[in-house]
């Protein structure tokens, strides 16, 4: 029997979406979570996670092509150890609902990284379940991976702001960074064929791991798996170490972690980089990471504007790589 | 600004160690002068000699690997070692968080 008052306070704050997902994900649960209180794990635009029990329930984004979706799901559902599986319902064997033109999945609950301690973050399961993702096979017809739509849509929001708001300070930083960048890395062209093959996660970061508690005891990745297949694809897998070297090249993460990361990516035969242990991983990382760079320091503005306060250190650290960006390498010889 | 021979997009000069290389923006490929393969050889031969490594880790890397930075990197790199850096004041810690734990 499910606690209506307790779902109802759990739920008062939160979008109309929030309030009608334990219902439409029902027959995604396992029984013993569909009676489970709602606890709202994260409630935006691009997306709304519930928690019932030992389940989450996931509303896609509006306007998430529905057969992409079904073949990023398949492919999280296949052969491999590094994506979190989704729930299927005992019914059907579906993966996926659609109520009301909400997409809707479920999947088992894991413990997140913690925010509070990033230290402790499990960066060399992180590279480790990085390498062997790109090295999963891609099953045809998957889609690319999301990265550059997301710099694209990034862009767009600043965009959109400084012409409302007759200019916001550091945007033209960010746009000048932006246009050092290839088109395929803006997401305006078609990525070209090179490093394709494998899956490619398309937006990693520490928000994207979580523990399962029923792994096993030797479990390679310690119990820890990827989520979050909206962005899923083929792609170039450099992409997916971007995040972290736009972090170290921006001075915001330390050498430490990054060097666990990237080590333990190379080590376990992360395909996008060079084979040769003395080559520079920057000649691969060097475009990701600025695209990665150019989208968080445009989040970074527009999230400042939107909270009506000047950019944080964090944020200015993005922007201050966005002027160094948009100065090198425009010399020529 | 040169075009790539092969697929005519943009090559931007990266600067190596002191060796100067056009890369394609678009395939990747490397453009060398002449005298630089050599250069990079010469170094090359110098970075596999064995170095101590620099810390304890789990699935040793190469040696140094991941030292590097690209020409656009923070200056400040190479001495801090600790995450309180850009986290402990002024409610920076969350805007930290944030910045590693979104999407």
């Amino acid at each position: 029997m499910l606690d209506f008052s307790a779902m109802d306070h759990a739920l008062r704050s939160s979008s109309r979406t929030a309030g009608l997902l334990p219902e439409a994900g029902r027959a995604l649960l396992p029984a013993a979570d569909r009676g489970a209180t709602p606890v709202v794990l994260a409630d935006r635009p691009d997306g709304t996670v519930l928690r019932l029990g030992g389940s989450v329930l996931k509303a896609h984004a509006p306007g998430t092509d529905r057969r992409a979706l079904e073949l990023r799901l398949r492919a999280a559902a296949g052969p491999q150890p590094v994506l979190l599986a989704p729930h299927r319902a005992e019914d059907t064997g579906r993966m996926l609902l659609e109520v009301d033109g909400m997409l809707v999945t479920a999947w088992p609950a894991g413990e997140p990284v913690d925010p509070q301690a990033p230290q402790r973050a499990p960066w060399e399961q992180a590279g480790a379940l990085a390498a062997r993702l790109h090295a999963t096979p891609a099953l045809p017809g998957l889609p690319p991976m999301g990265g550059p739509a997301k710099v694209a849509a990034a862009l767009r929001r600043l965009s959109d702001l400084a012409r409302a708001t007759g200019g916001v300070p550091g945007a033209d930083r960010v746009r000048v960074a932006a246009a050092t960048l290839p088109p395929w890395a803006r997401g305006v062209a078609p990525a070209p064929e090179r490093g394709r093959g494998g899956l490619v996660h398309g937006d990693l970061h520490l928000g994207q791991l979580v523990r399962l508690p029923s792994a096993a005891a030797d479990d390679p990745y310690a119990g820890w798996r990827l989520i979050d297949v909206d962005d899923l694809g083929v792609g170039d897998p450099a992409w997916d170490l971007a995040r972290p070297a736009a972090w170290y090249a921006a001075g915001l993460l330390p050498l430490e972690p990054w060097q666990a990361f990237l080590g333990a990516y190379r080590a376990a035969g992360g395909r996008a980089l060079p084979q040769d242990a003395g080559a520079d991983p920057w000649t691969v990382l060097d475009v990701p990471a600025r695209a990665l760079v150019v989208q968080l320091a445009a989040l970074g503005l527009v999230r400042a504007a939107r909270e009506g306060r000047p950019p944080d250190e964090v944020e200015q650290l993005m922007v201050a790589a966005c002027a160094r960006i948009g100065g090198a390498g425009q010399d020529g010889r | 600004m040169y075009q790539c021979p092969k697929c005519h997009g943009t090559m931007r000069t990266y600067d190596r160690h002191g060796v100067h290389i056009e890369q394609c923006d678009n395939c990747r490929g490397v453009f060398l002068d002449y005298g630089e393969l050599e250069s990079l050889t010469q170094m090359e031969a110098r970075w596999s000699q064995p170095v101590p490594p620099p810390a304890p880790m789990p699935p040793a890397p190469p040696a140094g690997y991941g030292h590097s930075t690209p020409a656009w990197g923070a200056p400040q790199h190479g001495g801090h070692h600790d995450y309180g850096h850009h986290g402990g004041h002024h409610g920076g810690h969350h805007s930290f968080a944030r910045m590693l734990f979104s999407s």
